[in-house]
């Protein structure tokens, strides 16, 4: 951590011009980077069972991942300004619930009001986060692991209030289809999850703001100092992070179609985990959302060949681990390796 | 300096006054709360996490971070549970689960140092990884047949009094981690690199070894504690303790601990562990159930850091416009 | 000043968590019947505390409304309390808290057979009854065992219920709770004796999904992967045949591979009615939980004294004899399907 930070230091000082492309270029190897990974699995596994080769399998993949993109996509807005949220599990496990149980009390209510409910509270509660964080000074993982207790604490209470498990045959079917309807042939999930990962990443790489973001990871004293709003940039990216685990909640639910208060627990170390893997700096200042969405098609791409060749499922866990090592140590490597091409290139010149 | 000490003191001095109210309540709210058999349940149900807060103390004072504690803690459990179910001398089983443990420390270390990763990142996979080895080791199995004596250490309680091994133990701990921490150069040199790790390099400090030493004795610990759990629970499984590492550190940033490094005491830790366990305590003995304990430690957590922030805004305000009605009364 | 001032806010955080906790706690622990002190140490007053697994579980749930029902029935005292994730480790606080209370008696699902024995025994030192149900604790550590079902029973009925629906031809496989879970581990293991009568049927799998909704239905999407040809799947455990359910209804391939285990009619009537699952079974938790408050209630009376052989009349379900190893069998399970799902509510 230590050489490289003063590598970039060292790069970043050679002026703004080199800095945006030595960043864009260490990005672009990144998911080059992964995308070889992805390949060199898909192809080792081909060979072995061809039947993991199918459209179908590579649609049950994307299928598997969806709502961990959406909340990763969040998650990486957050992690670029150097902060980080813990608490999206329990933010999808509140309007998971929350979403059912309103279906099953009022199952003839509009689909859309259902929907905009479960994110206009997640919305909420990713607001708190940023207003502890932004506002109240507290570091970002101890307001999250807080919030990581708290509003799964909210949620046994409000079951043990409500009711403890809503079932499939509780909602309307119209909420269940949220998850298995078809457009064009695609199942709505990946196509939502995918559209939102698009409209997020082009905003980050082509709007102010998400120069900004980038601005804040980097080094947030001086993004203060040349006129960034640093707070309410980073309470913003809280309640982004909310409300996409607002709508994946909505999702959850429609998916799994039997919610209760424990849903989507432990959900917060998959998503990091995906956006580590996808090169984005837990740091903040560098990263991208379509490494985000690599990463975590990696790692499912990586669970599916893992089943499918039939490898002891007490064995899963440990080659999972000891992957998401692999592929961190990999990409150090990578970064470094590029760091020092483009310093020896730059001498020279 | 002076000022970092003061309010060092401060911190502490709040969490002895938190801590006073959370006995005075808990007498208040439960007539149970005051005996010498609660004190024994309060403590042996949470020395593993005790324990394992006393390394995470350093680490996270040195600015890094340990996330697979909970899962060395069950892969040194499954360890000694599979050695001594083969027939293994205990001894030799708690020898060899230490070690594992030492192991796994090492690891995490050597990937932080020599390859100059964040430690979150590391062990966030090295979390996943030693799980995952556990279930490998006993997959479906579960030992359960340990000798008393064996037990004992984690249940028992030293002859005569209500006092439990395993706090003993904790003591003993808290003896060496205090005098390491602060009043030798080791302790020093852990804060040094906290506050400023270039500063800490110049200044003569092998930063890498202190760190591998520090993952080291973390991964040795959270070892120790995986003893103490199976015994308390006489169970080697290898779901043991999972997620126990966010209440780790939960208890260190509740005993005042800066989580980006530098600034923190032991004292402050073990007043946090004594706070959550008393917290946890008196909700049970009001027979309230675990779903308002992770709330009620979940506020606490935030609200903790929060309120002395706000506090501290409120006055600033309050000094400024004081200021501010001085000096227009010069003019 | 500013000590003060950082002291005060401490002081408030304190009050605020413990009254919120209070007022948040009426809600979770419930008590019904006559007398009202739950507390009140007397050794004639039936205070009863069920300890399940996990809280907000509806399974549990269903158990602590019989508990309450019994509750009502004797006049005595009812209380549910645990910790809000299945943990071995998280029961133990709650069965020394309950010991310091001199609650009568404990009623508890064991996550770990051993690992709550000792506080167990510990809380039997100082006169208080355990009557384990659900999920049995080691013998040593209870006075009575209420079993739902004979685990023999259970395992053999589940692959018979499997092969009438594929014609006892096929590959199967089963999708269990946690590789530690010890009720699903026994009735896996007859599962595989009663298998060898059916030569045309071929476990292919055991996949644990530790009784998690996400973990379950992509365990069972990767069957559909890994075996293409596979015919039916049993899941032993309420979480996992309902998400296997909606896993095998989002590929669409309900009802063309079979799918049996233990399932509450609630959790899925949907899917019965859509004919994704043919049959399951489960035995009545109400009545579960109904019998082991019985039991506990006459264990505190002193009107049986938990020995083989003792006989006692358990209000609504009539008699039960205390069998081998101190087990009380609640009866044979329920078969559910089409037919009979709308006439249960649980």
């Amino acid at each position: 951590m230590t050489t490289t930070s003063q590598d970039v230091e060292r790069a970043r000082q050679r002026g703004q011009v080199s800095q945006a492309r030595l960043f864009r270029l260490v990005n672009r190897v990144r998911e080059l980077g992964l995308l070889v990974v992805l390949l060199l699995i898909i192809l080792f596994v081909g060979i072995q069972a061809p039947r993991f080769l199918s459209i179908d399998n590579f649609e049950q993949i994307l299928l598997s991942i969806a709502i961990l993109v959406i909340v990763a996509v969040g998650e990486t807005l957050v992690i670029l300004t150097r902060n980080v949220d813990l608490s999206v599990g329990s933010m999808v496990g509140v309007t998971a619930f929350v979403t059912a149980y309103f279906f099953k009390q009022l199952p003839d209510v509009n689909l859309l009001l259902g929907i905009l409910l479960g994110c206009a509270l997640g919305l909420v509660l990713g607001m708190i986060n940023g207003l502890v964080v932004s506002f109240g000074r507290v570091p970002a993982i101890v307001a999250t692991l807080g919030t990581l207790y708290a509003y799964r604490g909210l949620v046994f209470v409000f079951a043990a209030n409500t009711t403890t498990q809503v079932n499939a045959s509780d909602v309307p079917s119209s909420y269940l289809a949220l998850a298995t309807t078809q457009i064009f042939g695609i199942p709505a999930l990946i196509l939502i999850a995918a559209v939102i990962a698009i409209i997020v990443g082009y905003y980050l790489h082509a709007s102010p703001t998400g120069r900004q973001l980038y601005a804040i990871g980097s080094n947030p004293e001086a993004a203060s100092m040349i006129g960034i709003r640093r707070d309410w940039l980073v309470f913003a990216t809280f309640a982004a992070s909310g409300l996409l685990c607002g709508l994946a909640g909505v999702l959850w639910g429609a998916r799994f179609a039997t919610v209760d208060a424990t849903d989507a627990t432990g959900l917060e170390l998959q998503v990091i985990a995906a956006v580590v893997v996808g090169g984005v700096n837990i740091f903040g200042g560098s990263g991208t959302i379509l490494g985000a969405v690599l990463g975590a098609i990696v790692l499912g791409t990586l669970q599916n060949a893992l089943n499918i060749l039939n490898i002891s499922q007490f064995w899963l866990q440990a080659i999972y681990g000891a992957a998401i090592l692999v592929a961190v140590i990999l990409d150090a490597f990578i970064t470094r390796w590029l760091q020092r091409t483009i310093l020896t290139r730059r001498k020279k010149a | 300096m002076k000022r970092l000490k003061s309010l060092l003191i401060s911190w502490e001095a709040l969490l002895v006054i938190l801590l006073l109210i959370s006995v005075v309540i808990g007498s208040v709210l439960s007539p149970y709360f005051l005996s010498g058999f609660n004190f024994n349940a309060l403590t042996s149900n949470t020395m593993e996490i005790a324990i394992m807060a006393l390394p995470m103390t350093l680490i996270i004072i040195a600015g890094e971070i340990d996330l697979s504690v909970g899962s060395v803690l069950g892969l040194s459990s499954v360890v000694l549970g599979l050695l001594w179910e083969t027939g293994h001398p205990m001894w030799l089983a708690i020898g060899v689960a230490l070690l594992v443990g030492l192991i796994a420390g090492c690891l995490n270390g050597i990937l932080v140092t020599k390859l100059a990763l964040p430690s979150l990142v590391i062990t966030i996979g090295t979390l996943a990884l030693y799980r995952g080895l556990a279930f490998v080791v006993l997959g479906d199995q579960a030992v359960s047949d340990f000798p008393t004596s064996f037990t004992n250490l984690g249940f028992g309680s030293i002859p005569g009094t209500e006092i439990p091994w395993s706090f003993l133990i904790f003591a003993i701990l808290v003896a060496i981690f205090g005098v390491v921490l602060h009043v030798s150069r080791w302790g020093r040199q852990i804060y040094a690199m906290g506050n400023n790790k270039e500063a800490a390099r110049f200044s003569g400090i092998n930063v890498s070894r202190v760190k591998l030493t520090l993952f080291m004795l973390s991964g040795l610990i959270a070892a120790l504690a995986g003893v103490i759990f199976t015994a308390r629970l006489s169970s080697a499984r290898p779901d043991n303790a999972l997620g126990f590492e966010l209440y780790v550190v939960t208890v260190v940033l509740l005993g005042g601990v800066n989580i980006f490094g530098g600034r923190g005491s032991l004292l402050g830790v073990v007043l946090a562990i004594f706070i959550v366990a008393i917290l946890q305590n008196v909700l049970g003995l009001k027979n309230i159930s675990g779903d308002i304990q992770s709330l009620a430690i979940g506020l606490l957590l935030i609200l903790s850091v929060l309120g002395p922030n706000v506090a501290r805004r409120i006055q600033d305000v309050i000094a400024r416009r004081r200021l501010v009605a001085g000096s227009s009364q010069q003019t | 000043m500013k000590k003060l001032f950082s002291t005060l806010s401490f002081g408030l955080i304190v009050l605020t968590i413990f009254t919120l906790a209070a007022c948040g706690g009426s809600g979770s622990s419930s008590s019904a019947g006559s007398t009202p002190s739950a507390t009140s140490s007397s050794s004639s007053s039936l205070t009863i505390a069920f300890l399940p697994k996990q809280i907000n579980n509806p399974y549990f749930d269903t158990a602590a409304s019989g508990g309450k029902e019994a509750a009502t029935a004797l006049g005595g005292q009812f209380q549910q309390v645990g910790p809000s994730s299945a943990n071995a480790a998280a029961q133990v606080p709650f069965i020394t808290t309950l010991t310091e209370q001199h609650t009568g008696a404990i009623v508890i699902s064991g996550d770990d057979p051993n690992a709550v024995a000792p506080a167990l025994k510990q809380a039997m030192s100082q006169g208080v009854k355990v009557v384990s149900y659900d999920a049995d604790v080691a013998p040593d550590a209870r006075n009575v065992f209420i079993n739902q079902a004979d685990s023999e029973q259970i395992g053999r009925s589940e692959v018979a219920l499997l092969a009438k629906q594929i014609n006892s031809t096929g590959q199967i496989a089963i999708l269990s709770a946690s590789s530690t879970a010890a009720n699903q581990n026994t009735w896996i293991g007859f599962m595989k004796q009663e298998l060898t009568k059916y030569p045309n049927m071929t476990l292919v799998k055991i996949a644990y999904g530790n009784d998690d909704d996400q973990t379950s239905f992509n365990d069972t999407l990767a069957l559909l992967q890994q075996y293409p040809n596979l015919k039916g799947i049993i899941s032993p455990t309420t979480v996992g045949i309902a998400a296997a359910a909606r896993a095998l209804e989002s590929v669409k391939k309900g009802g063309t591979v079979a799918l049996t285990g233990l399932g509450t009619p609630n959790q899925l009537r949907q899917y019965v009615k859509d004919g994704t699952i043919k049959g399951f079974e489960l035995w009545n938790p109400a009545d579960l939980g109904y019998l082991a408050y019985y039991v506990a209630a006459l264990l505190i009376q002193g009107k049986i004294q938990g020995n083989v052989g003792d006989t006692f009349t358990a209000g609504k379900l009539g008699s039960y004899t205390i069998g081998a190893n101190h087990v009380v069998l609640l009866g044979p399970p329920t078969v559910f399907n089409s037919a009979n799902i709308d006439q249960f509510n649980f």
